[in-house]
């Protein structure tokens, strides 16, 4: 049985035709009339519901579909099937929180409703015109669901479309958000040991200027957000900066700290100020500011300014918006029509070079700190977007810390939690209209895609996964968890503080998405954690048993990085220099770094290449076309004409989860027979084996998700071939052997 | 004292001639340094101190040598060498411009590159080499026919053309339907271009389908038919009771059509009634030449960078990939559901022997293992005479030859892909067929040498050179992948789109050090490194059962 127009033939759009009326299935089924509910989480309450709904089933051609119950709470749209799910189906990798065929409000990107044939986008104004035969969905983690609506009543089908329409797509308050029902509902003992720093506290802070040995000055002002709503309520700065000047411009211009070198240079981010007036006032504060940078380090500072040389947060959306659409499939036709432009189609869209550019401004924001050893100071408009990106970026590629899981997170709470990234209206939850003010803009996945570029590249030095990366960008438009809902350290206290002085609620109990166990178990989880990992300092131990280095960070160009930093008279005179420029020059122009920066980089990079990769030093990106690439997992994985069966990265990891059980099976032994191995000398791999089912070796590539669809076993032959190929010069149409003639018998 | 008196030779080499000059690295910039020039190769090393280049490149990777400029060019380094490799890259050399300095260079490298056009034989007939292991071995014929179950009651072997009578670029033993005599091959021979009848090439264990491979019959304008060959393959249709024999035509339709012209065609409805026909629209090996040049011209010397992906697309290399995959998905879907097919293009020996050894290392996953995929080669591309010596023109001069193309790489290419799609169901590595692909060229081994099995015995091949599977079996660890989990059971079905087709980096970019190149080398390592520590545990474990035994001993002693 081959696939739609299989054999070249021309294919038509694939539609549902149905050769039962509701009523036969009626008779057929009669179920019994029970309420047919998903388990509700604590505080969801279903709005409306209707059956029979036919969800059209995605993974085989022949538009087929199951039957079962449609409905909208305050938490999601929730499919539940007539049929009885097969318990015996593997879940390897079950969400607590929704199934696979729950959408969360959060996570609807798009509805589409099908009048006669004709799809058209669903937007708040068009909720008076009559429902359509059929519903798609569009979600933000790309998953695509068809509903066709013509076998429930008229009223159900009105009412349900309408239900969900509004629910999804008209903007809310904040307080509406499920989050604040389920929190107050909760039972709070799911809480569990959090080894995440969160950065919410003056402790986070000083515990990481001494683990980075950074020397500057922790602000405490700000405790009431007095100083500033867009900052956090604990920020580090520069000590010489005067409290005239912190109170100066709301914080904006202020230097904030994001990290040390162990050279004693240092990562700073600030907002732009407004453009200089005659009076000189800002010039003069913005000199006093980078003196501040400079000089507690004994350094020369560099400026970087974001808003110049990457993207603007509209490039980004508009980049995505395009690049999402050749996710979203509705049919199998659809599919390998695009399939045909798909390079120039993926490229068109500017997304991968937006990621390019990320990663390369990094790249050069690091050369400076590892190699030229100045201070960085990182600018933009608010701070709050492109410069979370970098600064993230580049404290993972220099900090080996950030490259485990825990270490990773607290970098989020650091630069993107309690930095003040407006997750709220850079995501739209609430649906606003407005788009002038609110700038949707998915920059916070745009900095999870650069990761992955890292991850993919260098695997070993991660702990995580790029599961982990994957569940990580869902999670973020699950309502449920307090890390990505506000705009700002101010907004989020504030607004749990009123809602949990609510009369009629208890105290709030929202959990952070670190928590991971509110959706996945145990067993779950530990797919999280990349079984490849190196684990430099215990592995270290084991096989050579060198005296471990002093500092956990190691440098990784000695030729330059060792290089005594400059004297201090070389850097006054470049902050006198800039101190000149400042003066003739517009912000916007001296800001910008004079020299090329993709000659320049190269040195620094065949300097890194020749050194032998250490996983645990300095990490920097390829970024040559071939090496930028298409995060499969993250995008692919709900397209059934794309999943290799048996194949895909999951096999190698099975194979390393059946090669780590032979190891400890070897060491249990080992120990049985009382091999006297001092305990810190045996071998800790990191990982435990994979709870990967060894038995069922026919896992797809899209492992560990959509793992309860029943991929077909049938080969996906590909359609709509040949047009693509205009081969319309002589060479198409010549003999393969041009010098012979074919002998006539 | 010779210059570059430490590099080793292989036995039966001569060093010829060598030369003081500048490599103009593309990465690196001008190099002075020394080369030399044996009979089997050029090796290049520069004498800069601070980070040694070399090159060492065998003649038959040579496609051509040009001179750069004249004696009177002017600009540093303008007079000098350009040599094109078969192998995606092109060699700069800068001389010095008085006396005529590059003349015998040139000349020593034209000579020994191309030695078929100077009367002189090949390096693979003055190799003096020794293995442990004689890779002439590796297939037997007999052999392997008798592992797919052959001959049986429906499927015998024929000897007709043990002598080369019915089909020259045919091998001796055939495998026919039982109930085709002898005669009827001679008459079936007769309708199909070059006499290449459809033979069998595999045969499902389970269902009994086959897959068929021939050339196409000789229909031409007018129309002709044939009883014989119409009877033979409803016979084969016959053999396990499929109901319609499907024939796949490699070639788009048009093309098929255009054959008629000159003599050849396709089988047509009217004639053939228990047969459907489908075209699997894969391009001739001219397209695949050109564009296979395409993409060099974006990754060598430098890799098109802002937009890397549309200029990747513009060279329809992998499109063409999709479309021979996508081939050998369907052929391999039709014999696993229990029909029998035929596979055929013009003459059955390039796009035929592509869509035949993939879909069969689709089916059988003996083909998937170290010497599996060896057999597979020797008997569908060696054996059933696919023209290598014509399409990669082994020691001859005629770089702008309308024969060469690039079908075998484009079918390594495909394995590779597959590889990538299922990175535990093959025993071999990444390394194995970047090596496969290296003497395809080298001209080392007399494994790729001449046109098809007939030729090679005029030559005594066998006796005369070593088999490249002698290198290659004397030390298989290098090419193993340790992620390989036998399984025996499965069709592999790889996703023919372009979503998870990719550029062969590690071969086509493989000499630009600019670009990564790793990804499994950096697990691999990790894993040896954990094998490492699985074996000192095994050691020490063994240790310990030894001291145990041994304290046992005393024990019952006292």
């Amino acid at each position: 049985m081959l696939s739609l127009g299989g054999g070249g033939a021309k294919s038509s759009k694939p539609s549902f035709v149905s050769y039962i009326t509701p009523e036969e299935i009626k008779s057929e089924k009669e179920p019994p009339k029970k309420e047919r509910h998903p388990n509700l989480l604590p505080g969801e309450v279903v709005f409306c519901s209707a059956d029979p709904i036919l969800k059209h089933t995605q993974d085989d051609v022949s538009q087929r579909g199951i039957f079962g119950t449609l409905l909208c709470t305050n938490f999601r749209v929730s499919f539940v099937s007539d049929e009885t799910p097969l318990e015996e189906t593997a879940q390897h990798f079950k969400n607590k929180l929704y199934g696979e065929n729950d959408i969360p409000l959060m996570c609807v990107d798009h509805i589409y409703g099908v009048y006669d044939e004709k799809r058209k986008m669903i937007t708040g104004g068009m909720l008076k015109n009559k429902y359509p035969s059929k519903m798609i969905i569009h979600c933000k983690d790309l998953r695509v669901f068809q509903f066709c609506l013509t076998f429930t009543k008229e009223e159900d089908a009105r009412k349900i479309f309408h239900g969900i329409a509004h629910h999804c797509l008209e903007p809310k308050s904040l307080k509406c958000v499920f989050a604040f029902s389920y929190a107050v509902s909760r039972s709070p003992e799911m809480q569990r040991s959090q080894r995440t720093v969160m950065f919410d506290s003056k402790e986070d802070w000083a515990q990481e200027m001494k683990r980075t040995k950074g020397n500057c000055r922790i602000v405490t002002e700000n405790e009431g957000f007095k100083l500033s709503t867009r900052l956090p309520k604990y920020f580090i700065i520069p000590s010489s900066v005067t409290d005239e000047d912190l109170f100066k411009f709301q914080g904006k211009g202020l230097p904030i700290w994001c990290w040390s070198h162990h050279s004693g240079c240092a990562l700073f981010k600030a907002s732009t100020l407004p453009v200089p007036q005659e009076d000189g006032v800002i010039q003069r504060y913005m000199e006093r500011m980078l003196d501040a940078a400079a000089q507690t380090h004994l350094y020369s500072l560099k400026i970087e300014d974001l808003s110049e040389t990457l993207p603007t947060v509209q490039d980004i959306q508009q980049s995505y918006a395009k690049f999402k659409q050749f996710f979203l499939i509705d049919n199998s036709t659809d599919f390998w029509v695009s399939d045909v432009k798909w390079f120039s189609s993926v490229e068109n869209t500017g997304w991968m070079d937006i990621i390019r550019k990320c990663l390369q401004k990094a790249v050069e924001v690091v050369e400076c700190l590892e190699k030229e050893n100045t201070n960085i100071l990182i600018m933009e408009e608010e701070g709050t977007d492109l410069c979370c990106v970098i600064s993230s970026l580049v404290q993972i590629m220099l900090d080996p810390h950030y490259r485990t899981l825990t270490g990773f997170q607290g970098l989020v709470q650091k630069e993107w939690v309690a930095g003040c990234h407006a997750f709220l209206d850079r995501c739209n939850h609430l649906c606003q209209k407005d788009k002038e003010c609110q700038s949707p803009s998915p920059i916070f996945l745009l900095f999870l895609e650069c990761v992955w570029q890292l991850v993919q590249q260098h695997s070993p030095a991660f702990q995580f996964s790029e599961t982990y990366l994957t569940v990580l960008s869902d999670s973020v438009h699950v309502p449920v968890f307090s890390t990505f809902l506000f705009n700002s350290a101010y907004q989020r206290e504030s607004t749990l503080k009123a809602e949990s002085q609510h009369p009629q609620r208890g105290p709030l109990n929202c959990p952070a998405v670190w928590d991971w166990s509110v959706q996945f178990d145990c067993k779950a989880q530990e797919l999280f954690l990349n079984p490849l990992y190196a684990d430099k300092l215990k592995q270290d131990k084991v096989l050579r048993k060198v005296p471990r280095p002093k500092h956990q960070r190691q440098l990784s160009l000695p030729s330059s990085a060792f290089k005594t930093p400059p004297k201090k008279g070389f850097f006054k005179d470049e902050t006198e220099s800039l101190k000149k420029m400042l003066r003739v020059k517009r912000i916007s122009r001296w800001m910008a770094s004079p020299d090329s920066p993709a000659a320049n980089t190269r040195e620094f990079y065949e300097a890194w290449q020749r050194r032998p990769l250490d996983h645990h030093g300095l990490l920097l990106p390829w970024l040559d076309g071939p090496a930028v690439r298409l995060w499969m997992q993250r995008y692919l994985r709900w397209i059934p004409e794309v999943q290799i069966l048996g194949g895909g990265p999951v096999a190698v990891t099975n194979k390393m989860a059946e090669l780590l059980v032979q190891v400890q099976e070897l060491r249990k032994k080992l120990d049985l027979k009382g091999c006297l191995q001092p305990e810190a000398e045996r071998v800790q791999l990191q990982p435990r084996p994979l709870a990967l089912a060894r038995n069922s070796l026919r896992l797809s590539s899209a492992f560990p998700f959509a793992s309860s669809r029943n991929w077909t076993f049938k080969p996906v032959i590909p359609t709509s071939l040949l047009q693509s190929l205009m081969l319309t010069d002589k060479l198409a149409s010549q003999e393969d052997e041009t010098t012979e003639v074919i002998s006539l018998v | 004292m010779e210059l570059l008196a430490d590099v080793a030779l292989l036995p039966g080499e001569e060093r010829i001639i060598d030369k003081d000059l500048i490599y103009m690295c593309p990465f690196n910039g001008a190099l002075k340094g020394k080369v030399f020039i044996t009979n089997y190769r050029l090796y290049f090393r520069s004498t800069d101190t601070e980070s040694t280049v070399t090159l060492d490149v065998p003649l038959g990777n040579i496609s051509r040598i040009e001179k750069m400029g004249g004696a009177s060019s002017r600009g540093e380094n303008s007079y000098g060498l350009d040599i094109t490799c078969k192998d995606m890259r092109n060699l700069r050399f800068a001389l010095k411009q008085e006396g005529h300095s590059r003349r015998d260079l040139f000349g020593e490298i034209f000579k020994y590159a191309f030695p078929l056009s100077h009367g002189q034989p090949l390096f693979a007939f003055l190799s003096q080499e020794k293995f442990e292991e004689n890779g002439w071995n590796v297939y037997k014929p007999m052999d392997e026919y008798r592992r797919q179950g052959l001959p049986n009651e429906r499927w015998r072997i024929s000897f007709i053309n043990s002598n080369y009578e019915l089909c020259d670029t045919y091998p001796t033993i055939l495998v026919v339907p039982f109930k085709a005599t002898e005669e009827d091959l001679r008459r079936v021979a007769t309708f199909r271009s070059r006499c290449r009848i459809p033979v069998l090439s595999w045969i499902h264990r389970d269902n009994q389908a086959v897959i068929m491979r021939c050339s196409q019959p000789l229909v031409g304008m007018s129309g002709k038919r044939n009883k014989d060959d119409e009877r033979y393959l409803d016979i084969i249709r016959e053999a396990n009771g499929t109901t319609k024999l499907t024939i796949y035509d490699a070639r788009p339709n048009v093309n098929a059509v255009a054959n008629k012209a000159t003599g050849g065609g396709y089988e047509g409805d009217d004639a053939y009634q228990n047969a459907e026909l489908v075209f699997l629209d894969i391009h001739n090996i001219h397209v695949m030449r050109e564009s296979l040049k395409k993409l060099k011209d974006i990754v060598y010397p430098n890799v098109e960078e802002s937009h890397w992906l549309s200029s990747l697309e513009s060279t329809h290399w992998l499109e063409h990939i999709k479309l021979v995959l996508s081939g050998a998905i369907q052929v391999a879907d039709k014999v696993s559901s229990g029909n029998s097919v035929v596979v055929h293009c013009s003459d059955g020996w390039d796009r035929t022997a592509q869509l035949t050894s993939l879909s069969m290392l689709m089916l059988d996953s003996y083909f998937r293992t170290f010497r599996g995929f060896q057999v597979l080669l020797e008997k569908e591309w060696i054996g059933f005479g696919h023209k290598f010596a014509s399409r990669i023109g082994h020691g001859d001069k005629n770089h702008a030859d309308q024969d060469r193309s690039p079908i075998f790489l484009q079918f390594i290419d495909c394995v590779w892909q597959m590889t990538k799609q299922f990175p535990t169901a093959f025993e071999f590595n990444e390394h194995f067929l970047i090596t496969v692909l290296d003497h395809l060229y080298s001209c080392r081994f007399g494994t790729f040498l001449y046109n098809c099995e007939s030729v090679r015995e005029n030559y005594n091949v066998r006796a005369k050179t070593v088999s490249l599977w002698s290198l290659i079996n004397s030390s298989t660890s290098i090419y193993m992948n340790p992620f390989y989990t036998a399984e025996s059971s499965h069709v592999l079905y790889p996703v023919a789109s372009m979503r998870h087709l990719e550029l062969w980096v590690n071969y086509y970019i493989r000499w630009n050090p600019r670009i990564r190149h790793q990804i499994l080398s950096q697990n691999c390592e990790i894993l040896s490194q954990n094998c490492e520590i699985l074996s000192h545990n095994c050691e020490k474990l063994s240790h310990n059962y030894e001291t145990l035994g041994h304290n046992c001993g005393i024990l019952s002693c006292i």
